[in-house]
């Protein structure tokens, strides 16, 4: 199995306290990688310098076979990495609908292009049939801001979903959804995983990572304590003393 | 049902269009005995102008500028010096929107290291280095002895020198002005400057190079003043550094605020309410700016939306309907 995410020796300096300490792992093609820890263990802090928004301070990332350590995150995103945010990030005064094809728009044709571009069809109909499978087609002309939280996490869930991503990262993605809800979120990404897309996960929730990971990373204090499949990890010492105390 | 909002759509629009070219027409007949009025008229169009583009910039991109100005000065002395030098109007107006549509760009660049206040003291600092320019370089400038006798163009064999064949002129560009505007806002650069303004790390996540829309945005935007200014030199035949100091900018930024910052309307109701209303409060004299200021604050305290947001109410609670959006 090639890797699809290659992280080596990842590190992020804030002054004195070193947020990432030198990670090193990877994703590999088609599966779906958890990431876990302790609050401020360093998760979305690899997250930011992985897809951009953050500089790392040393180290690599490779996304297939090519180096993205210092790219814009424009530029990650165009090479297919899709992600959500812990904190949903949309658009707020825009409609649903909008959110959703802004999520694609900047990712065909040139900037000319798209001043000339009228024909959206192709676009809406695709961010149709994932509101309506998100089950928020309802909500369609409705203003971002106005929606439930948890409706704004399936909004944030669509937008990743509209660009076709190789691998897509969530921050907790679970985190405020109904179980119900939640169940429904997770067979939605077993299906896209299926379908060949790669994932890189983080969430608190225990039972999520275990049924839905085919393997995990641990970080503490930013760096890598343990690696392995589920069974294992819920078996690894270092990882019951971080998570509960020595 | 589809057809039928396409339908409701298009009648809207046609009755849009009908009473903007019905008031531009209707202006000359009802005021065109009056020269005082017809040149309020024709200024109004050319601030219209000026604040459809800070609205690109402020109002859709969010990112203020207080340069706007500036940046009307740069395309009034552009077509100023060349039409006294001889050279062609229909030369010198594309020349002044080019010159202020660089100048923007360059502008543009703090933009995407600075926000908010930061970014409108950098824009407020080019709005004062235009202005002292404009004043000291009295030997291109003419300095604060201003410069006279710009001619007004000719069209084509038309003379546009009477005072309603330039109105037509001012208002064939405002026309056409809004044309574009609508066209470059109801296109994805309209989505995508308003991603920026919602939210920019996302609109980045998402793809959106900030650097080529910001600058786009404040480039346009300025393109915009620089046509207004290059029509506003033939407009007073006069101009001196006066006419664009850097509190101008601030009367553009209140227009705007009372028409409605991010509405395509607001533009259009704020440049005409804030130029109309000096001349009906002419009574109040030295009251003018203590009332002008209480609407202003009035205005933003119970209705941030402007003016525009309004006529929102209008539709929704007397007509019932969602209220019709010009741009995206």
């Amino acid at each position: 199995m090639t890797n699809i995410l290659e992280v080596r020796g990842l590190r992020k300096k804030y002054y004195q306290l070193e947020a990432v300490a030198g990670v090193d792992f990877e994703v590999r093609e088609g599966e779906i990688l958890g990431l876990i820890g302790p609050n401020g263990s360093g998760k979305t802090t690899l997250f930011d310098c992985i897809t951009g928004v953050q500089r790392s301070s040393a180290g690599e990332v490779r996304f297939l076979g090519r180096r993205i350590t210092r790219l814009k995150p424009h530029s990650v995103y165009k090479l297919g990495i899709g992600r959500t945010f812990q904190l949903v990030q949309l658009f707020p005064g825009m409609t649903v609908l909008d959110n959703m094809i802004m999520a694609i728009q900047e990712s065909e044709g040139t900037l000319l292009s798209r001043l000339f571009k009228l024909d959206e069809s192709a676009d809406v109909e695709k961010a149709i049939a994932l509101l309506e499978f998100l089950s928020i087609i309802h909500l369609k002309d409705e203003c971002a801001r106005n929606l439930s939280y948890g409706q704004q996490k399936l909004l944030d869930l669509g937008m990743v979903l509209m660009s076709d991503p190789k691998l897509i990262m969530l921050d907790e993605p679970m985190a405020g959804v109904n179980a119900t809800l939640g169940k429904e979120i997770g067979e939605r990404l077993i299906e896209l995983n299926e379908r060949g897309c790669s994932f890189l996960v983080i969430e608190h929730n225990m039972r999520v990572v275990m049924s839905l990971c085919h393997r995990i990373v641990v970080l503490d204090g930013g760096k890598k304590i343990a690696e392995g499949l589920p069974e294992e990890i819920q078996r690894n010492e270092r990882v019951l003393t971080a998570y509960f105390g020595g | 049902m589809a057809k039928r909002t396409n339908r409701k759509l298009t009648i809207g629009r046609f009755v849009r269009w009908a009473i903007f070219l019905g008031v531009i027409l209707c202006v000359p007949l009802i005021f065109g005995g009056n020269r005082y009025h017809m040149y309020v008229a024709t200024l109004i169009g050319v601030y219209i102008i000026t604040i459809m583009g800070l609205n690109l910039t402020l109002g859709y991109t969010g990112q203020i500028s207080l340069g706007h100005a500036a940046f009307m000065g740069l395309g009034a002395y552009t077509v100023a010096l060349m039409t006294l030098n001889g050279y062609s109007f229909w030369l010198a107006l594309p020349l002044g929107a080019l010159i202020s549509f660089v100048a923007g760009l360059i502008l543009g660049l703090p933009s995407l290291r600075v926000k908010h206040h930061y970014l409108a003291l950098v824009t407020l600092g080019f709005g004062t280095v235009v202005y002292l320019l404009l004043s000291n370089e009295y030997e291109i400038t003419g300095g604060f002895s201003g410069l006279p006798g710009i001619p007004r163009p000719h069209f084509f064999g038309i003379d546009l020198s009477s005072d309603i064949a330039f109105y037509f002129l001012v208002a064939g560009f405002l026309v056409l002005l809004t044309v574009v505007g609508l066209w470059i806002l109801n296109s994805r650069w309209g989505r995508a400057f308003q991603a920026i303004r919602e939210n920019d790390m996302r609109a980045e996540m998402v793809g959106v190079s900030l650097l080529a829309y910001k600058l786009l945005a404040f480039a346009i935007g300025a393109a915009y003043a620089g046509i207004a200014g290059g029509l506003l030199a033939p407009l007073m035949k006069f101009i001196d550094p006066t006419s664009f100091p850097v509190h101008e900018s601030f009367w553009f930024l209140i227009m705007l605020v009372i028409g409605g910052s991010g509405r395509f309307e607001g533009a259009f109701i704020g440049a005409i309410v804030v130029m109309l209303l000096p001349e009906f409060l002419r009574g109040t004299q030295q009251l003018f700016f203590v009332i002008f200021a209480a609407i202003t604050l009035l205005l933003l305290i119970f209705w941030p939306t402007g003016l525009a947001g309004l006529s929102d109410v209008f539709f929704r609670r007397v007509l019932q309907r969602t209220p019709p959006r010009l741009t995206k």
